[in-house]
């Protein structure tokens, strides 16, 4: 095992600001942000997805990672969140084929908040193309081209929405640029 | 009135001992989990751990333990009570957040990032990089109709909502007009019903479609809820008798504004009444635009 990079700078001031562009990129969907540049997590977690569970992920979390052992021991050090399978996991961290939607994780009708959030690692987000996004926190439409989604996303993110208010919310990074995709968007191909 | 109390972003007024923003590094990643949340549903109550705070119940300890969770050192802060950025309430909180966040205020509502408010919306339109945080007493709008937990839950994941039909309707039949001037449900995004927390009726239609993110926190109730920026929000009514925004039909006494919710002030005891804008900052601005073009 090589040696652990350490977390966010300024643990309190650093998680504040990547909770705030989570926040933002949740609350307009598709937008692109900026997260966690300065950090150096091991391969292959980017730095989006690492500054997204060093905000949010801890003891209380049930976290499911395909990362390998560098980051399954960094996420342990830093966050303390028991690891779990996918389909028991609040937060899932996916860096290579992405599990199903349907199969994480989706709240009930009365506690929808449930539902898991998937972080998912993908080539590059390119914003001005690409997907046509509608929904709360849109004004008009949002595009956004994601390189490298998993095969079948659009139809899986469907079924997905179709079960609002239960369902799967999704965090894309990509370096250290994240947007994302709140159960409540719909995403139409270009 | 007019001046913000000094920006401390030299920390030399920050009190030494707590964490930034008062909450512990764990609270503020409960809170931020929930509110990640109720924007992915909007309008949806989502429980959290409400932490004691150094102030009581009903003095906005859910608003403040929201805007502790978001609140950034480049935040600039305002706070509002009724529409007043001076009264004590408003205050307290200010200098609250001064002190343990060492954050920069301010009572424009223009310049502000973060707003927290109890019982008013700004009269000045907001801006997609401001958030609105509402302080919220009871954050259950069938808690007067239904008052088990359990009950109301599984109405809302039913989406059952003919308790709050009937009782407008009750309204309408007694009275002839639905006779609720604050806290009027409200539909969001065509789904869950609403608590918009006791605004006046008058300020519902701005939380439809507004270009900023609105987030609710209820200390007492240990309730989370949020609405997405350019969300459909709908004050329930009936074909033959929509909502009406109520205000009083006069102008501000000092500003001269027809179309600001106003206050009505009491200055003698032979029955003397004055209306002014419950906005002080915009009834403020009102009036020294007036004064400049006077004196032009």
């Amino acid at each position: 095992m090589s040696a652990l990079t350490p977390g966010f700078a300024d643990p309190v001031l650093g998680a504040q600001a990547a909770f705030r562009a989570v926040l933002e990129a949740m609350s307009r969907p598709g937008r692109i942000v900026t997260a966690g540049s300065a950090l150096r997590p091991p391969a292959p977690m980017n730095q989006a997805a690492a500054a997204v569970l060093l905000t949010l992920a801890d003891a209380d979390t049930p976290l499911a990672q395909d990362a390998g052992a560098d980051a399954e021991a960094w996420l342990r050090f830093h966050c303390g969140a028991p690891l779990v399978a996918p389909g028991a996991a609040s937060f899932v961290l996916a860096t290579g084929a992405a599990p199903a939607l349907a199969s994480l994780v989706q709240g009930s009708e009365e506690e929808p908040q449930n539902g898991a959030t998937l972080i998912l690692q993908v080539a590059a987000l390119v914003a001005g193309e690409g997907w046509r996004l509608t929904g709360p926190g849109i004004e008009t439409e949002h595009r956004l081209r994601v390189d490298g989604a998993p095969e079948g996303f659009l139809a899986a993110w469907a079924a997905n929405r179709a079960g609002f208010p239960c369902g799967v919310d999704v965090v894309l990074c990509a370096g250290d640029r994240l947007a994302a995709l709140p159960r409540t968007v719909s995403i139409a191909e270009s | 009135m007019n001046t913000s109390e000094a920006p401390s972003a030299s920390g030399a007024t920050t009190l030494e001992g707590y964490n930034f923003a008062y909450l512990d590094e764990a609270t503020k990643r409960m809170i931020r989990r929930a509110l990640l949340k109720a924007v992915a549903i909007p309008g949806h109550q989502i429980p959290f751990g409400g932490r004691e705070m150094p102030l009581p119940y009903g003095w906005g300890t859910g608003g403040i333990q929201v805007t502790a969770s978001i609140l950034g050192p480049e935040d600039r802060l305002k706070v509002i009570d009724q529409g007043s950025d001076d009264t004590t309430n408003a205050i307290s909180i200010r200098r609250f957040f001064t002190r343990v966040a060492g954050v920069a205020t301010t009572e424009h509502t223009a310049e502000a990032s973060v707003i927290q408010t109890r019982h008013r919306i700004p009269e000045r339109l907001l801006r997609e990089d401001q958030i609105m945080v509402y302080q919220v007493p009871q954050p259950e709008p069938l808690f007067r109709l239904e008052p088990r937990r359990v009950e109301t839950k599984r109405l809302h994941a039913l989406a059952d909502y003919g308790l709050m039909h009937v009782r407008l309707y009750e309204d309408i039949a007694r009275l002839g007009h639905i006779a609720k001037a604050y806290d009027y449900p409200v539909m969001v995004n065509g789904r869950y019903l609403m608590s918009p927390s006791p605004i006046p009726a008058f300020d519902n239609p701005k939380m439809d479609r507004m270009p900023a993110l609105q987030l609710f926190g209820a200390g007492r109730e240990k309730r989370i809820y949020a609405i997405p920026p350019y969300t459909d929000v709908r004050s329930l009514d009936f074909e033959d008798h929509p909502f009406r925004p109520i205000r009083a039909p006069q102008a501000c006494a000092l500003c001269g504004s027809r179309d600001t919710y106003l206050d009505e002030v009491i200055t003698d005891d032979r029955g003397g009444r004055l209306f002014v804008c419950s906005d002080t900052d915009f009834c403020a601005e009102r009036q020294a635009d007036a004064a400049k073009e006077a004196a032009e």
